[in-house]
């Protein structure tokens, strides 16, 4: 408090000091000043002020809105920048990169098959709650994606065609739905964090296939259990990124009542919300291609939530070993006969 | 065309609220929601100042270029308004302006906003010049009927200036001149990225 005081104290001095000599300087409008202007250069004025005005400006207001008191915050122009152009350019860099990068590695790569061919018989890979866990995050994702790029990207590509009212009309929707459905997805991220944690955590595996190229480049299908590398790898994206999303829009949408109690709080937490969710869209188009279109029986794992074995085999060597030898290992029920070939 | 602006002479200004109460009456703004306000910086201590502030109508305004659905636009004579009818209240403007002068009526669930409101110039909005639907969405156009912003017009200290901004700094620079100190025009780099000259 008493920095920003003595700050305030210093600025004023220099203000008084170097901004009136700096109008009164003004040739265009006060030719006349010149001659009476003290002795300081107003060049050195200028930059003088022009250094205090880069912090913000506050004082006492006699309404009960105290935020506003602050009479000048310069870090909106910040702000504006940000928006206008480093967020787009993020966006569009991450996304389109992203789109790009698939684009290529499915005409080079195609989909990827199962070399042995499908068994025909299947295993089980995930329960229902895995699922429900799953698609409850995906589905809300998808709508908090949708409609987050609307407003980052709507007004360039979307309003030119909608025209004005409609674009309004459907951005106002899509607000509505980007509030509410953060719940959800919010209860999806805590649900895939409890459940999938201890599948996760980083192992001696995980080396083998980072060093093998995750099997995206060659053939090799490097070993691994439940989740190889790259799917840790978007667990921790979707878990770390998701909370992130989360705490910043919650922030967004509790103004000034949590930790940004400030506008530079509030910039920040908005700042912080837009990059990382664009980050982990990109993220998520490469999740969404590989467990569907680019690889042959990935998407039952969510889907049915069977897998083929051969499948199961080449991408989950490990995983499969633990499933059969813990069938095997199980003791049999007492009074358990065996009943056929099996 | 004349580029408006608002300019406070901080050195003038006592603080008496009149801008704040003649803006309040002159557009029936409703409770919470304040166009100008009066912050006084130093309160107490030698150097204190008070200076009138509401939306500076910017060049290049950082509101209208945050706003997702594009419902700025700005006037021929550099007025920065808005279209209440394409606002979806998102806030986004708030955090950009340096000035605080975006206000919200607080309406339904999770802080959402309502839609925005600020000082129009005393110029109204999109809508038909002096129409009832302009009154009550803006309150009144004295632009269109030849007069200044009210809060300017009945400054008792003529603090705070309202018109061509050539003209308002150089009625400022007069007066620098004149009484020898000035504290400067308040948020000018800021909004038009021009000081000196005005």
């Amino acid at each position: 408090m008493k920095g920003i005081t003595t700050r305030l104290q210093a600025a004023l001095v220099a203000i008084v000091l170097g901004l009136g000599i700096g109008l009164a300087a003004a040739p265009a409008t006060a030719p006349e000043a010149l001659a009476q202007a003290p002795a300081a250069p107003p060049a050195a004025s200028e930059q003088m002020l022009f250094n205090y005005l880069q912090g913000d400006v506050r004082g006492r207001v006699t309404i009960p809105d105290q935020r506003a008191a602050m009479l000048i915050q310069p870090a909106g122009r910040d702000f504006q920048t940000f928006w206008r152009s480093t967020m787009k350019w993020i966006g569009g860099i991450a996304i389109g990169g992203m789109l790009a990068v698939l684009v290529i590695f499915y005409l080079v790569r195609g989909t990827i098959r199962i070399s042995a061919g499908p068994s025909g018989r299947t295993i089980q890979r995930f329960n229902g709650l895995e699922r429900f866990a799953h698609w409850l995050t995906a589905s809300t994702f998808i709508v908090l994606g949708i409609t987050g790029l609307n407003i980052t990207f709507g007004r360039e590509l979307l309003l030119p065609i909608l025209g004005p009212d409609a674009f309004t009309a459907w951005s106002e929707l899509g607000k509505i739905a980007h509030n509410f459905l953060s719940f959800p997805f919010t209860l999806g991220i805590a649900l895939m964090l409890v459940i999938w944690i201890k599948d996760n955590l980083p192992s001696r595996v995980d080396a083998q296939w980072f060093a093998q190229g995750g099997g995206l480049v060659g053939s090799a299908h490097p070993p691994a259990r439940k989740f190889n590398a790259g799917q840790k790898i978007i667990f921790w994206s979707v878990v770390l990124g998701g909370a992130a999303i989360a705490v910043t829009g919650y922030i967004m949408m509790f103004p000034f009542q949590f930790w940004a109690t400030d506008i530079h709080g509030m910039q920040l937490a908005i700042q912080l919300h837009g990059m990382i969710a664009l980050v982990l869209i990109a993220i998520i188009l490469a999740h969404i291609y590989i467990g569907s279109l680019g690889m042959e029986g990935a998407f039952a794992a969510m889907g049915s939530g069977r897998v083929d074995l051969n499948w199961a085999k080449e991408h989950h060597s490990l995983w499969v070993d633990e499933m059969m030898s813990g069938g095997r290992d199980a003791a049999a029920p007492s009074g358990a006969r065996s009943v056929g070939a099996d | 065309m004349a580029r408006m602006k608002f300019l406070c002479d901080a050195d003038r200004c006592i603080e008496c609220n009149a801008c704040v109460t003649a803006c309040k009456n002159e557009h029936e703004v409703p409770w919470g929601i304040n166009r100008r306000r009066v912050v006084t910086i130093n309160d107490g201590k030698p150097g204190e100042r008070s200076i009138s502030m509401a939306c500076m109508h910017c060049t290049d305004a950082p509101c209208a270029a945050v706003c997702p659905v594009d419902c700025f636009y700005t006037t021929a004579d550099g007025v920065v308004l808005h279209s209440k009818d394409l606002c979806i209240g998102c806030g986004y403007c708030f955090y950009a302006c340096p000035f605080g002068a975006p206000q919200y009526p607080r309406l339904g669930n999770f802080g959402s906003r309502g839609k925005m409101d600020k000082c129009t110039y005393c110029a109204g909005g999109p809508e038909a010049d002096s129409t009832p639907a302009e009154y009550a969405k803006y309150g009144s156009n004295r632009l269109a009927e030849g007069k200044l912003p009210l809060c300017a017009e009945m400054c008792s200290t003529k603090a705070l200036l309202a018109g061509d901004g050539d003209i308002i700094a150089q009625i400022y620079a007069e007066r620098v001149t004149t009484r020898g100190y000035g504290s400067g025009a308040w948020g000018w780099r800021t909004a038009y990225k021009d000081m000196v000259a005005g």
